[in-house]
């Protein structure tokens, strides 16, 4: 039926437009007053409406939650209509803040921001003027010869930093022997001045451009943000506040900021907030604070003059960073509260080795907290009443211990700085937990569950509360938005984050053919439930559902496969199991086996090779794990990915006290159930994982959810709407049988020619089209507001 | 040949018919010597061996028979004065051998014949003239195959496809419990050549072990015995043969592993730009896999492992190492530039590349190509305009042109040039050639065609043995001439006479005739020029 239908198409269109017609290509939209360039001579209906909702947006100097299927070019509807955007009202919008999760999406995107820019230039025949550029660490910046070839970001930093701290290079002039490094030298002598050419810059054009001149990239980067009109990173820039108190502080207000893929925003903000203090970080500080003594006393014996210096400093107090924010400058950093702004340096703590002894009082207290034998779990107001009766400590010096230290540490002049990450990761708890009395909380464990006789005792401070980390954000720029291809359901995001989006929408991939298969799978040939929930998941029949999908799949499947398990304990367990079922070994008959693991270069490996597999013909299983690495960050695109199966509801594990403790904040603070979170949180993971195999409209994929709790209503109205609409009753229930047919059907479907005059007009548009009346209202249609 | 001639193995003592020899075995045959001459009294091919046989334990004499293809029998007694256990194991040293060389031999052979066999059926023409020439006796199959054998070698060459290795394979082996307390495994040829190919360090220890300090049949016991072969592999003992190549394949991984990722989307360890230190975030991401379950790791890892080494395997045999100046730092950046560019692609929102991609056409002389062959007149060069011009000028008057009908010849001299060019007039003599093929019925010209082809290729074989320098070709030249005298006889004359029944005009078979002539001359000479130097 379907195909006679693709076929008398062919021929009508055959007879409509002859080989040799050429179809007028998009120069700009004009998308109600703006005149947008959009550098394809096509664009898909939904990418129309995506542009035409962010202008609402923008023009409300608002935010906003954008919801689109991956594939169906978002970045280039989000570039083409913001630099349209600050090109025509330079006044309303100056900067554009791109943040993206992953070194290769964010040069993505840089690539895409090239092709448009070039288009402009094209277009109107002149060069561009805007500066485009992408930042990210050290260890993807770096050219000093010693320094590049290595692996290790942490070990790059402290490097670098032992040659460019300030107190070295001073040094440096008066002794040549100690290393500098040559590039920082030559860019700050030079380099400031010189404003970085218009053009768009990716990390390799950033270090050519550092090599030719002989300018360290990574700062030139770091100082060019200022006054480049695109910026692309990493979302750490702006949410981790350690980082966003360096490199972000005073971006312009008047900024548009896009967090792309922020389906999992909220956990980088969580993220960026808690820390772990084990007894191992304990013992360490305690060498820490050992040294810092040492330092101290050969200081006192050398240079008395220095310490006072920043004694009186102390009691001046942090006042210059006070008027900054006062004066609306800078982006406030959540780690440093207001009120430790306008205060001075209580007296206690003001004198370097004083602020030693009452380190030393803190970390003790922790120590003994470490040393409870049973589970507590307590608030910060608590903890802090605690700390007050117990050994005597206040809640407002130990406010000031991050800066304090900070300062200490700038003081003695010390460049291995990251030997002494473990006392400023006190020092910072220390800051955080006097700081918030709401949204954190604590938690010791003197063992883990799984091993109790084992005693290592680990405190948690935990952040409950994604809205802190990213609320400057929302004050400080004029629009945030929002954006990924699994945003579903909308309407908990701002609630989540806490922020009031002036517009919300969900777009759905127009389709000439559909090229999605969604199913759930409830049971397997012998009618057994399949279900991954925690009563059945260790039951055999399960285990060999499971398995007879996968191996039935793969006969029947070309090229890749890739199936996610809800966490690797129990991707391994099957595994295991599989292995003395005899299940890998069909697989094996079939397509080669591909596994990920938790170490990231053997999974990389293991991913190179299947798509090598995949390249090569002879097809590839990958079996992975949602929420792991392999299902953030790996596009599984045209053949790489043509079945996906989820096997299970990739729940959190849900026995954690963190995740308990958050779900009872969220229940209480936003009226969020518990389920509600759990189920979200699941199936925002699922679509994540199933998305993967769908990237662009030429593009097909089977996505089974191979459980039968997907069929809930509950869990199907999470999914998102364009993976939803595809998802009908009829294949809500299907047996392992069932859906091997229906895939069969499917595939034979996709294998029938799908050319350019198939989507015309319907899932892809010229120019008149898109302008034309009808189709604005279509268009209109098919979005769904939140 | 001289390697398949290497003896391999001697066996004394041997009796054949009641008398005593020595037995040799050799690459491609095995002999028996009577003790006292230095010539093989027996010479037996493998590849003419259907089977061996060899006598029960239970019987006294040990013997060993070899069945031929064609039915025929030896049969060797072994009868070493050391008794009977050394018989027994001079015996089994044989029959190892032959297992392990018969089967080499008989794929060979019967992969030639395939390869023949093929050739035959996917030429009809090269078909039909085996049927005449060999089938009819013209000439023998060797001599046939002979001329040809640089096709035959080619084409076995180009065909012999690398096999990749399924992934499976160890799953083949399938254990099977014998019963008694044992394990039963089924090896087959494939497989271990599955096992060499795709772990290398086996077929190194293999080499090193079989057959001086291990049997085979040992060799695969221990390797399945091994925990290497195993899923729990964490506890392999330094004692284990084995050991150290599960070593090896670690190192190869880890040098895997070691090797820039062109790819910058599957390069996991250098996707994070995270900048969170040690003790920020939470820890309760995903409950990171306690030391309980480490045998369900490495049993991942070697899944892993194993999928890596077999699209190796397969990789290492195309590449051959051609590609890998393509390491050089050089091109990783613009092979990760190619990964994104290919990654911002939207192939349906660009215009299709109206150019179809086809092979380029290489030219050396492109103005041949263009031009063609054109006759060596001096011409004229004109500009384009010129040319330009000249047609619109033609065109011009073509337009103003009225033809002039009534004038254009006068009626006689139309009619006598109709008379001309009507069937039988002066003109059209030569366009009788043209009905050639409807004059002569179908059978016969295939026939001719057929004759044609055998001829051609006889004499083929008869000039190719000039300049008739050795012992050899001499005979063949004289066999040959003889074979075109029986052609000429047998299937030429035949055919002559055939066709004199149709009365046909003109001389069908005179080419053939000439060309025959042609070959006769040159035999006549030559033998002369022989018999004048012999005498």
């Amino acid at each position: 039926m379907y195909r006679r239908r693709t076929c008398q198409k062919h021929s009508l269109i055959i007879l409509t437009f002859p080989p040799s017609f050429h179809f007028p290509s998009i120069h700009r939209i004009n998308l109600d007053g703006l005149l947008v360039y959009f550098p394809y001579d096509y664009i898909y209906p939904e990418q129309y409406a995506y542009m035409q909702e962010l202008k609402r947006a923008l023009d409300a100097q608002g935010h906003c939650a954008l919801e689109m299927p991956s594939g169906t070019g978002k970045t280039v509807s989000l570039l083409s209509l913001i630099v349209a955007y600050m090109k025509q009202r330079p006044l309303d919008v100056t900067k554009l803040i791109y943040c993206s999760r992953t070194v290769p999406e964010l040069e993505k995107v840089v690539e895409e921001l090239k092709n448009l820019i070039e288009y402009y230039e094209r277009e109107t025949g002149e060069p561009s003027t805007l500066v485009g550029l992408a930042l990210s660490s050290r260890k993807n910046l770096c050219i000093h010869p010693e320094l590049r070839g290595q692996r290790d970001g942490k070990e790059i930093d402290a490097r670098c930093h032992a040659m460019t701290a300030s107190h070295v290079r001073n040094r440096h002039q008066e002794d040549d022997s100690i290393p500098v490094c040559s590039y920082y030298e030559d860019y700050d002598a030079h380099g400031r001045e010189v404003p970085l050419p218009p053009g768009i810059y990716d990390l390799d054009k950033l270090r050519e451009y550092g090599t030719e001149k002989g300018w360290c990239p990574y700062f030139m980067a770091r100082y060019a943000i200022m006054h480049s009109s695109i910026v692309v990173y990493s979302y750490y820039y702006l949410l981790d506040p350690k980082i966003a108190d360096l490199v972000s502080k005073e971006l312009s207000k008047k900024s548009v900021v896009v967090f792309d893929e922020a389906h999992n925003i909220d956990s980088v903000c969580i993220e960026s907030m808690s820390c772990v203090i084990s007894r191992r970080t304990v013992d360490k500080c305690h060498t820490n604070i050992e040294k810092l003594q040492e330092c101290i006393d050969t200081i006192k014996e050398h240079d008395q003059q220095k310490l006072k210096d920043e004694y009186l400093r102390m009691v001046e107090g942090l006042r210059d960073a006070n008027v900054a924010r006062e004066t609306d400058v800078v982006l406030s950093n959540p780690v440093l509260p207001d009120e430790v702004l306008q205060e001075a340096v209580p007296g206690g703590i003001r004198n370097a080795e004083h602020f030693l002894v009452f380190m030393k009082r803190f970390l003790e207290y922790i120590k003994t907290r470490l040393r409870a034998q049973h589970v507590v779990q307590e608030s910060p107001p608590v903890f802090l009443r605690d700390i007050s009766n117990k050994v005597c400590i206040d809640r407002k010096p130990l406010r000031f211990c991050s800066e304090r230290l900070r300062s200490l540490l700038r003081t003695l002049e010390l460049t291995n700085l990251q030997d002494f990450s473990p006392l400023t990761l006190m020092a910072n708890f220390a800051t955080m937990v006097s700081t918030y009395t709401k949204g954190f909380t604590l938690i010791m464990e003197p063992f883990d569950d799984r091993t109790p006789t084992i005693s290592n005792p680990i405190l948690h401070f935990s952040c409950m509360d994604a809205s802190i980390a990213i609320k400057p954000v929302f004050d400080r720029f004029q629009s945030v938005i929002i954006t990924s291809g699994t945003l579903s359901p909308l309407d908990i995001y701002p609630k989540i984050l806490d922020f009031r989006p002036v517009t919300m929408s969900s777009y759905t991939m127009t389709l000439a053919r559909q090229c999605i298969l969604p199913l759930i799978v409830s049971r397997g040939n012998d009618q057994v439930t399949i279900s991954s929930k925690f009563e059945t998941r260790e039951d055999p029949d399960v285990i060999r559902n499971y398995g007879n999908l996968l191996v039935d799949l793969a006969a029947v499947v070309p090229d890749g496969v890739v199936a996610f398990f809800t966490s690797y304990v129990y991707m391994e367990t099957i595994v295991a199991a599989w292995y003395d079922q005899g299940i890998i070994d069909q697989v094996q008959r079939h397509k080669v086996l591909f596994i990920e693991t938790q170490d990231a270069a053997e999974t990389s490996l293991a991913l190179a090779n299947f798509q090598k597999a995949c390249d090569n013909g002879r097809g590839a299983v990958l079996l992975s794990v949602a929420r792991g690495k392999v299902s953030e960050g790996v596009d599984f695109d045209h053949h790489y990915g043509r079945a996906v199966i989820m096997f299970g509801v990739p729940y959190v594990y849900t026995q954690s006290r963190i995740l308990k403790a958050r779900l009872e904040y969220l229940r209480d603070n936003f009226n969020i159930r518990e389920n509600d979170f759990l189920t979200f949180d699941a199936m925002r993971h699922a679509a994540q994982c199933v998305g993967r195999a769908l990237r662009g409209k030429t593009d097909y994929g089977i996505m089974i959810f191979a459980d039968k709790r997907f069929g809930r209503a509950d869990k199907r109205q999470k999914l998102p709407r364009w993976i939803q609409e595809h998802l009908k009753d009829g294949v809500c229930n299907l047996s392992t049988e069932e859906c091997v047919q229906v895939c069969k059907r499917f595939l034979r479907q996709m294998a029938q020619p799908f050319s350019r005059e198939d989507q015309l007009g319907h899932s892809l548009l010229t120019l008149e089209q898109v302008q034309s009346e009808d189709m604005q209202k279509m268009i209109e249609s098919r979005a769904q507001h939140g | 040949m001289s390697r398949s001639e290497d003896i391999l193995l001697t066996v004394k003592h041997v009796k054949h018919k009641k008398s005593e020899g020595t037995l040799y075995m050799m690459g491609s045959r095995m002999g028996w010597m009577l003790a006292s001459k230095d010539t093989f009294n027996i010479s037996l091919n493998y590849v003419d061996i259907k089977v061996q046989k060899v006598s029960p334990d239970t019987k006294e004499k040990v013997q060993l028979q070899v069945v031929m293809h064609d039915g025929g029998a030896t049969t060797f007694h072994f009868v070493n004065p050391a008794g009977r256990a050394v018989q027994v194991k001079d015996r089994e040293g044989i029959k190892e051998l032959l297992q392990q060389l018969l089967p080499k031999c008989r794929r060979k052979i019967n992969s030639e014949l395939e390869e023949k066999n093929r050739m035959l059926q996917d030429d009809p023409e090269l078909f039909q003239l085996y049927k005449d020439l060999v089938v009819s006796g013209v000439i023998s199959p060797d001599e046939f195959w002979a001329s040809r054998v640089n096709k035959v070698k080619e084409a076995t060459t180009t065909n012999t496809q690398d096999i990749g290795i399924s992934a499976a394979f160890l799953a083949d082996v399938k254990p099977e419990a014998d019963g008694c307390n044992g394990l039963k495994y089924n090896l087959t040829a494939d497989i271990i050549q599955s096992i060499f190919k795709t772990y290398p360090a086996v077929k190194l220890k293999h080499t090193e072990y079989v057959p001086e300090k291990l049997t085979e049949q040992e060799f695969w016991t221990r390797f399945f015995q091994s925990h290497y072969f195993h899923r729990d592999r964490i506890n392999t003992s330094s004692k284990d043969l084995f050991f150290e190549c599960a070593k090896a394949d670690d190192i190869v991984i880890r040098s895997e592993i070691d090797k820039p990722m062109l790819n910058p989307f599957t390069d996991l360890s250098a996707m994070s730009d995270s900048t969170l230190s040690e003790g920020y975030g939470t820890l309760s991401r995903d409950m990171p896999a306690g030391s309980s379950h480490s045998s369900n790791a490495s049993l991942i890892k070697r899944f892993n492992q194993h999928s890596t080494m077999i699209l190796r395997a397969t990789e290492v045999r195309t590449v051959n190492g051609s590609n890998k100046h393509g390491n050089d730092n050089g091109h990783i950046p613009s092979a990760k530039k190619a990964c994104i560019r290919e990654k911002v692609e939207y192939n349906d929102l660009q215009p299709k590349n109206e150019s179809i991609q086809g092979p380029a056409l290489r030219l050396t002389h492109p103005d041949r190509y263009l031009q063609g062959p054109t006759p060596l007149i001096a011409t004229q060069y004109h500009t384009s305009e010129e040319i330009l011009s000249a047609c619109q000028a033609t065109t011009q008057e073509i337009m103003g042109w009225r033809p002039n009908l009534p004038n254009v010849l006068s009626a006689s001299s139309a009619v006598g040039v109709l008379g001309e060019l009507s069937p039988g007039g002066a003109l059209m003599q030569g366009c009788t050639s043209q009905q050639l093929d409807q004059m002569v019925p179908k059978d016969i010209q295939q026939e001719l065609r057929q004759l044609y082809i055998a001829l051609c290729e006889l004499l083929r074989h008869f000039w190719a043995c000039f300049p008739a320098t050795s012992k050899s070709l001499e005979e063949k030249v004289v066999k040959m001439n003889g074979t075109l005298e029986r052609f000429k006889s047998a299937k030429l004359q035949p055919f002559k006479e055939r066709i004199h029944s149709f009365h046909f005009n003109f001389d069908l078979v005179g080419h053939m005739d000439e060309m025959l002539q042609a070959a006769y001359q040159k035999y006549n000479a030559w033998y002369t020029k022989r018999s004048a130097k012999k005498l």
